[in-house]
């Protein structure tokens, strides 16, 4: 075994001395891909490191199940990055470090990033990192297939039950196996709850899941269960919270409609293209409100590392307009900075669909719910994302109703939530 | 009857026999016919996920799917920058032509004569027919491999694998040898210590593991993944069993040769057990190559990764896609492929011949 | 004796040179300090010297946290550390059992680990039995008289070396809407069938594949006992002109009864246990039709947003006294043959 030792310390010394100069400062950033996030964030810091010598960042991917799984035991047990990408922006946030210290300029950052700054810390003022991109929840149509049926798109106003009867009529012309497709995911479905009325909160800003509103779009989502209109084989197919989305299906143009959201311009544009129109619509109507949810990433600095001005370094170089607009410029993401999504960003894209997803995306920010915008604030979120979409899904198959499926949910926040508080 | 002119002292030829001189009885049919569903069964599903992991996406889209990866072949059209893709079409007279196609919107699609660029047709999807010829899509194993820092991510596997396999083997093999020589007290409550920590599944103990592995601070190297899986239950219990068999007669001719009981553990015993080591070195190789949620859980930079967690990187929040996936699951079934086909004689003999009494 | 087959000579004593060399070394340098101890505390206490590196990792990496994962259960909260953990006693196992009707997992506080242990029970009912059953055969079908017996055996050991996940991608490759399978229905001109939304055809690819992945270890393990068998026993009856089905029945079997007995209670063990197959396969779906009590645990502990190590840990701390039950039976049945 002594053997073994070291091998292991020889091998580790030599990848150490080959990597990097003497004395120089190694930050670690947590990251996951949903397309090409990593090269681009990958070129920025290779830029980074040459501005800043003494400064070496190293980019982890990891799958975004550890992010959302390990990252909190990691940070709990005290073994975390020193800079990670998040989407559980409020739950972790007592792990995150205030960079109020240890950068530049406060002030750009909060006139920039201000209402961003409370998804992060929702208690208090600090700084703690910035949106690596705004998402919004919206559907996507094939309008080829529309032009096809000869069936008119629902224009703005249009409620989801009159798109659920234009999609139906497309399908049925043209024999296209799912009509409506929406990706499993509470969060998906918040934004269409809220526009029925759903109000998510009591007075005192507690979960009040279930209410006429949410009853509303859980029964609409039931009966295009059972009438056809949603298939079985996306929701029916997974338990509990598991995620299933439903963009290799729409890409096949096995889909007319499609809830999900931003996030997938650029990989439609990759794998799409201009097989089809895949056309983003603005969000259908309930009896409330026409919105979607917000969303996004962020990159958030971590409490305990053991490199804070460094980071603080870094943060301030990736926070710059410059630097933001390139990425989001290259992504095709909405931008997370206030100062960009007013002065706009070239995108990287030529393709007209992604051109006018991306306006359509980023001129619903506006319109967005109050409720949605605290419903994403709201750090245990994903206890209610989580209950709303497994315990409608147990109902749309069958094994509860939908009566002991809406008990059930209030039943998993309070459970959850009396054992986060103990 | 039996045909007596065969060999009939092994249990094979007295079960097994062909009954009556040179015709098939149904048992043979129902022998050989199970082997060759039995082959199907074990390997097609195995060929055809290699076979898939070389499609493009659209191939992997088609319905119904074709075995072999077909790509389709492209022309260069006059008047266009990009080859367009060929295709068979059944005008409306009933002739076929081939012909490039533009683009294609729903379910009718630009065309062109390539010889006549000039002219655009409109044609139903229905009506094509794309012209192919076998196309390896290396594209699926190259995109991804060049992401990542593959070959070290193969080197830290490798080495967790062999370290694992050596400490595993000396310790269990020497606790074995503890319980099987000796007869001491206390012996059956440690068989049944041993027997009952095989029955608890990692998820249970994974946070606790991960605590004690927090404070012996082995957090982010290697020896976080090689030592907790160490000392496995399973490979005590086959190699004692197997050390069971083994004539006491030896044992004490070597012990009158004053021979320590250490020198007795690695000169007489082992060499006779090889065949079980063999077994578990196969086992814990595997075990330790294939293992995901551990080293995922414990290992968050990315130079100490292993294989399995590096490939699976690519999975973000929000897409799936099957032609890397495939891919990738192939890549991780290389080294279990190469270690069968040169190590499948000792599985099969040693777990045989460990003799589960 | 056990019927040994001769192992290659080649490889095996390749392998043997490579590795050897330093290992010897080792092993010399090791006996000095060893064979000291046996001096100073006699033949008779060596056992215990041989079993402590392997007890002192138990010891380490599974004894201290199971204590430490029964402690969990004991607590309540959200924090990761033991001590910042509030006491909660037994509540969570009260949680856990907290039912109106312990038959209906709808009536139940905790209702996903009640369908998990019926989905568990069901699941491992028809796995175990058919997963013996076709060891059996696969064991009596290559014990006969075949040629490359070993290249036969190697192919039903094929799977069992594949991780689960790659297990269960194969799988889900083959079942998708679009998949092989579903296209070989069409072409025998039956219709598509959508195996994971039926909770039905879901359970049967999730015992299936389970078993397809597993069945070449029991296999080769009834294939050791089926040849420890002696010869002359078979002479004999064949002399005595018994049939072949009495031969079977009675004689095979029971002394194949050991064997087939360690077959069983290891499968249920590790059917109790089953997770990364069928987690990658169906996801549990649909609904929670195969959602298996391992999985409950994980997803109590991991995936929801509020972790809660203290019901996950209290929910496993109940498997484990299902499955050691389980295994006290094992001992004690394989005890009384023994003796009987």
């Amino acid at each position: 075994m002594k053997t073994s030792l070291k091998l292991m310390a020889a091998s580790s010394l030599f990848a150490l001395a080959a990597g990097s100069a003497a004395a120089q400062t190694e930050l670690r950033m947590m990251w996951y891909n949903d397309g090409i996030e990593g090269e681009v964030m990958q070129s920025i810091l290779d830029r980074f490191e040459e501005a800043h010598p003494d400064i070496s960042v190293t980019l982890d991917v990891v799958p975004y199940q550890a992010v959302l799984e390990s990252l909190p035991i990691q940070l709990a047990a005290g073994n975390g990055p020193d800079i990670a990408r998040v989407t559980d922006l409020g739950g972790l946030s007592e792990h995150y470090l205030d960079l109020r210290p240890y950068i530049e300029d406060p002030e750009y950052w909060e006139t920039n990033f201000g209402p961003f700054l409370d998804w992060l810390d929702p208690d208090g003022d600090a700084i703690n990192g910035f949106m690596t991109q705004l998402t919004v929840t919206g559907p996507y149509v094939n309008r080829t297939l529309f032009e096809q049926a000869g069936v008119d798109l629902p224009g703005e106003g249009a409620t989801w039950e009159d798109w659920a009867a234009a999609v139906n009529e497309v399908a049925d012309a043209l024999d296209i196996p799912i009509p409506m497709a929406w990706d499993r995911s509470g969060h998906r479905v918040a934004g269409p709850a809220i526009s029925q009325g759903a109000a998510m909160f009591d007075e005192e800003g507690n979960p009040a899941l279930v209410d006429e509103g949410l009853q509303r779009m859980a029964q609409l989502l039931y009966d295009w269960h059972q009438d056809g209109t949603m298939s079985l084989e996306l929701w029916g197919s997974v338990s509990g919270s598991s995620y299933l989305g439903a963009n290799e299906d729409f890409a096949n143009a096995n889909v007319v409609m499609y809830m999900s959201g931003s996030w997938q311009i650029p990989q439609f544009a990759d794998t799409i293209g201009d097989a089809f129109d895949w056309w983003a619509v603005p969000a259908p109507c309930g009896a409330a409100a026409c919105t979607g949810m917000p969303g996004g990433a962020a990159l958030a600095a971590i409490a305990d590392t053991e490199h804070p001005e460094e980071v603080g370094i870094l943060m301030d170089y990736l926070a710059q307009e410059e630097v933001l607009a390139e990425f989001y410029g290259r992504t095709l993401f909405i931008p997370g900075h206030l100062g960009l999504a007013e002065g706009g960003i070239e995108f990287d894209a030529d393709d007209p669909r992604a051109v006018h997803a991306l306006e359509t995306f980023a001129a619903a920010v506006p319109g967005i719910s109050p409720v949605a915008f605290q419903l994403q604030g709201y750090p245990n979120n994903r206890v209610m994302f989580n209950a709303l979409i497994s315990r409608l899904n147990e109902a749309i198959v069958g094994e509860l109703t939908l009566e002991e499926a809406y008990a059930r949910m209030e039943e998993d926040i309070a459970n959850q939530l009396a054992e986060s508080n103990r | 009857m039996v045909d007596a002119t065969q060999s009939p002292r092994s249990v094979g030829a007295l079960l097994g026999a062909r009954r009556g001189r040179g015709k098939l009885h149904w048992t043979d049919v129902f022998t050989y016919g199970y082997l060759g569903f039995g082959l199907f069964l074990m390997f097609a599903p195995v060929v055809w996920l290699v076979l898939s992991s070389f499609k493009t996406p659209a191939g992997l889209q088609e319905f119904p799917p074709t075995f072999l990866p077909l790509g389709q072949i492209t022309a260069e059209v006059e008047g266009y920058d990009e080859p367009l893709l060929l295709f068979d079409v059944t005008m409306e007279d009933g002739t076929v032509q081939q012909l490039a196609q533009v683009r294609r919107i729903g379910i009718m699609a630009q065309m062109v004569d390539p010889e006549n660029p000039g002219e655009r047709l409109q044609i139903p999807i229905a009506a094509r027919e794309p012209v192919r010829e076998m196309r390896m899509a290396w594209e699926n194993y190259r995109d991804p491999l060049e992401r990542f820092n593959f070959m070290r991510y193969l080197w830290n596997s490798v080495i967790v694998t062999f370290s694992a396999t050596m400490v595993t083997l000396l310790i269990n093999s020497m606790a074995a040898y503890g319980l099987s020589i000796y007869e001491f007290r206390g012996r059956n409550a440690i068989m049944l210590f041993v027997i009952g920590t095989l029955m608890i599944p990692i998820t249970v103990i994974l946070v606790p593991v991960y605590l004690v592995v927090t404070n012996l601070g082995m957090i982010n190297s290697l020896w976080a993944v090689i030592l907790p899986g160490a000392a496995t239950p399973t490979g005590v219990f086959l190699l004692r069993q197997y050390m069971l068999t083994i004539p006491r007669d030896l044992i004490e001719a070597a012990r009158m040769d004053k021979a320590s009981e250490w020198q007795i553990y690695w000169r007489v015993v082992m060499p006779l057990a090889m065949p079980a080591v063999a077994v578990l070195a196969i086992f814990s190789i595997m075990w330790r190559w294939n293992e995901f949620l551990w080293p995922l859980i414990v290992l968050n930079r990315s130079e100490v990764y292993t294989l399995q967690v590096g490939l699976n990187a690519f999975q973000g929040e929000l897409d799936v896609q099957w032609h890397y996936i495939l891919a990738m699951t192939v890549v991780t079934l290389i080294p279990v492929v190469i270690v069968f086909a040169f190590l499948q004689r000792f599985i099969t003999t040693g777990i045989a011949s460990s003799g589960m009494k | 004796m056990p019927h040994v087959d001769k192992t290659p000579v080649n490889t095996g004593e390749m392998l043997q040179n490579v590795v050897a060399w330093p290992i010897r070394i080792l092993f010399k340098l090791l006996d000095y300090p060893i064979s000291a101890i046996q001096r100073l505390i006699g033949i008779r206490r060596m056992p215990w010297l041989f079993l402590l590196p392997n007890l002192a990792f138990f010891g380490m990496f599974v004894i201290v946290p199971l204590f430490m994962n029964f402690a969990y259960s004991l607590t309540g909260g959200t924090e990761l550390f033991l001590r910042d953990r509030p006491l909660t006693g037994t509540e969570q196992y009260g949680f856990l059992f907290d039912c109106e009707n312990y038959a209906d997992p709808v009536s139940c506080r905790e209702d996903r680990f009640w369908k998990g242990i019926f989905n568990t029970s069901v699941f491992i009912f028809f796995q175990v039995s058919f997963m013996v059953l076709f060891s059996l055969i696969t064991a009596l079908v290559l014990n006969r008289e075949i040629r490359a017996r070993g290249f036969w055996r190697a192919v039903f050991f094929f799977p069992v070396l594949l991780s689960p996940v790659v297990v269960a991608l194969i799988w889900k490759w083959i079942l998708l809407r679009d998949g092989i399978l579903n296209a070989f229905l069409i072409s025998i001109g039956l219709d598509r069938i959508l195996f994971f939304v039926s909770p039905e055809w879901a359970m049967f690819w999730a015992v299936f594949v389970s078993i397809w992945a597993h069945m070449g270890f029991y296999t080769l393990i009834l294939l050791a006992g089926l040849q420890a068998i002696q010869p002359d026993l078979y002479e004999a009856a064949e002399m005595d002109g018994t049939s072949k089905e009495r031969v079977f029945f009675r004689i095979t079997l029971p002394l194949l009864w050991p064997n087939m007995l360690v077959v069983i209670v290891l499968a249920l063990i590790k059917g109790v246990q089953v997770f990364d197959e069928v987690y990658v396969l169906t996801g549990g779906g649909p609904g929670t039709a195969t959602q298996f009590i391992v999985q409950y645990i994980y997803n109590t502990a991991f995936t929801n947003q509020v972790q809660n190590f203290g019901l996950a840990s209290a929910a496993s701390m109940v498997l484990g006294v299902v499955l050691f039950v389980l295994t006290l039976t094992q001992l004690a049945a394989t005890r009384r043959r023994d003796n009987g």
